[in-house]
């Protein structure tokens, strides 16, 4: 009961926005069975989010930690050109996710070295690798879109296992497998003070500088599934294009799900709702026949919403404003007491 | 402390004319005053949002709108040249408004609502585009005699170079950005923010004003850059200008402003535009390499300079100590 109180503003929005899907294209709650794999356009909000849910995992595991990770879409575009190339010169499928996944873990670790050894901004350190991360891309897949027929990793963007696509299992799974490794240990505790004041998390005993590259390597973990997905789905991997500006959606999804930028607390679960709201909205748009241009006017007056919500100064505000209230209404000895 | 602030402006000059000299070095026709004309006029649109970009992060901030602000501006200026009948210049004045008052509606967000300006800048970025992409989203030609005017008025240069107006344009916005920021009471103002904001406000610096008056110039800049851009590829498409903050923020971290505010010259910009563009021309020069590794090298150059910024600060509080 608790925790769904926590995560009302976002279930609500995302109820608003579902609700707002079916008026304008009534059968958008229809599944069906088709192939053994289940169709119908909110699957679909499920399956086309995953790459944002995925990053978002990441994301908010980092924005906790006070930082922000620039390089995801980058590290997508080059994990993706990972996977291709291996399965294009003989590799199987296992050997293609395995050294995707390492690419992106060693594009976070660069990142958190640069973050917790050198002391580099996040922005500025992770921009780096946005800025040369699809060059390296290009170098991977020689210029060219790479594409590729192996089964095995086609499977992974539109695979089905019960009839449920791979990529939303694949989501689901890591959301829960990192929001239990997190909320289980003390980790998460331990990342939410190190976004809260590092330099008093140290002088405590957390260990920030390996919590932190930690961090950022499984945000490179996540970008390289992501990644991965989004190359199986169009059998390619375009260096150029993949995962161009998701950074941005994951950055907003971990904020409208209720992780504040400014670092601290966190939720895992809101960023997940967060991005399943961005790809309903998406979606929508889509379906209701506006043009998609009106999509970033829409992020747009979502982040100002959110920035006024989220605003320090106006909490204060608002805080002051109440206490006034409530002193005035109740007697002096009752407010002592509490 | 007094030579490490003038360090990486030095390194930043000092790589620019042995790159130049590597190149001179392979290709003798590099030196050509054709070349150098070429340089200014091809990178004029992304130079003139530096020096805005450079404004942003001496004061400690970031805009990531500039990019879109520049795709706005293209679109603004070929459709209302389209449809209207108004004079260009007038066109250029309107837009030009719009975009200032459009960067110090950010400032004032930053500013009284507390928030970072990365995420505020990010939903400019966002609105500006959006706004683009409502417009027109078609590719829509600027034929107007006033732009062919623009367009073919340039200065001769002794070898055939050519300084066009808007290469010009871009160096009389670095020279005009230079004496704002180090000889007016604003340039101090904008340092002193980048210092911190506490401390400022205690010296008796107008946080408000400043903060609302840099971004506003940032957009007024990229207002400026989008009209450069407008005439040098003689139409507006709301697709154009995808990441240009990016190498804007790059150009001024390689001309040697701290990224966490306080310490910079506009002069320094003016040299990371140049090193990225001569990058770009010797890539274009040899002919075999792929352009992917302009990304590449500037990625290298970025990590480079922030390493020795790094150092640098590391030794000045050794030598405090």
């Amino acid at each position: 009961m608790n925790s769904l109180k926590r995560y009302a503003p976002q279930l609500t929005t995302l109820a608003i926005v579902l609700l707002l899907n079916y008026l304008v294209f009534p059968d958008f709650f229809k599944i069906e069975i088709a192939n053994g794999k289940l169709y119908g356009t909110l699957i679909d909000v499920l399956n086309r989010g995953a790459p944002v849910a995925l990053l978002c995992v990441g994301m908010t595991l980092v924005i906790a930690t006070k930082g922000i990770d620039l390089s995801v879409g980058a590290v997508m575009a080059i994990c993706g050109a990972v996977a291709a190339s291996t399965v294009d010169s003989g590799g199987g499928v296992f050997m293609a996710l395995s050294l995707a996944l390492l690419a992106g873990l060693i594009c976070g670790i660069w990142n958190g070295v640069l973050v917790s050894v050198l002391n580099i901004q996040p922005i500025i350190a992770t921009l780096i690798l946005m800025v040369a991360g699809r060059g390296i891309a290009q170098l991977i897949t020689e210029g060219a879109i790479l594409t590729f027929n192996d089964e095995g990793l086609i499977f992974v963007g539109s695979g089905s296992i019960f009839s449920i696509p791979m990529p939303i299992l694949i989501w689901i799974a890591v959301g829960i497998i990192v929001t239990f490794i997190v909320r289980r240990t003390a980790l998460g505790m331990l990342i939410e003070s190190i976004g809260i004041n590092q330099r008093a998390s140290t002088f405590s005993g957390v260990n920030a500088r390996v919590l932190l590259i930690l961090v950022y390597a499984v945000s490179g973990l996540c970008a390289a599934l992501a990644g991965t997905i989004a190359a199986a789905d169009i059998r390619g991997a375009d260096a150029n294009n993949a995962g161009l500006w998701l950074e941005l959606d994951a950055i907003l999804a971990v904020v409208v799900g209720g992780t504040s930028l400014l670092g601290g607390r966190f939720t895992l679960i809101g960023s997940l709702i967060g991005a399943m709201i961005i790809q309903s909205i998406n979606t929508g748009i889509l379906l209701s026949g506006f043009p998609p241009e009106f999509n970033l006017i829409i992020k747009a007056a979502i982040i100002v919403i959110i920035l006024v919500i989220q605003s320090p100064a106006l909490q204060s505000k608002y805080i002051e404003y109440r206490d006034r209230r409530e002193t005035g209404k109740t007697p002096v000895g009752k407010d002592a007491a509490s | 402390m007094m030579k490490s602030r003038y360090l990486p402006l030095i390194a930043t000059c000092l790589i620019f004319v042995l790159a130049y000299a590597l190149c001179y070095w392979q290709f003798p026709f590099m030196l050509s005053t054709r070349v150098v004309g070429n340089l200014l006029t091809d990178n004029a649109f992304l130079g003139i949002a530096a020096v805005g970009m450079t404004f942003v992060i001496l004061s400690g901030g970031i805009d990531l709108s500039i990019g879109s602000v520049i795709a706005f501006t293209g679109v603004f200026i070929a459709v209302v040249l389209k449809e209207t009948s108004l004079h260009p210049l007038v066109v250029f004045a309107l837009v030009l408004i719009i975009t200032a008052i459009f960067g110090g509606i950010m400032g004032a967000i930053i500013h009284y609502l507390e928030m970072p300006p990365f995420v505020v800048t990010l939903a400019g970025m966002f609105l500006a585009r959006g706004i683009a992409f409502v417009i027109s989203t078609d590719s829509v030609p600027v034929k107007h005699e006033f732009y062919t005017f623009l367009q073919d008025s340039f200065y001769r240069l002794p070898g055939g170079g050519r300084i066009t107006v808007i290469g010009a344009a871009m160096l009389v916005v670095f020279f005009v950005g230079i004496i704002i920021a180090h000889r007016t009471r604003f340039g101090t103002n904008v340092f002193a923010l980048g210092g911190g904001i506490p401390t400022s406000k205690l010296m008796g610096v107008p946080v408000a004003k400043t903060t609302i008056g840099i971004y506003a110039i940032s957009g007024f800049l990229a207002g400026l850059a989008g009209i450069t851009f407008s005439l040098y590829t003689s139409a507006g498409y709301s697709l154009a200008a995808v990441g240009v903050e990016l190498d804007a923020i790059a150009a001024v971290v390689i001309g040697g402003a701290l990224l966490t505010g306080g310490s910079g010259f506009i002069a320094g910009t003016l040299i990371g535009v140049l090193i990225m563009g001569l990058i770009q021309t010797y890539i274009i020069f040899d002919g075999t390499l792929s352009s992917w590794w302009t990304k590449i090298v500037i990625g290298i150059l970025l990590f480079a300079f922030i390493l020795m910024q790094k150092g640098l600060l590391l030794a000045a509080s050794a030598q405090k100590k």
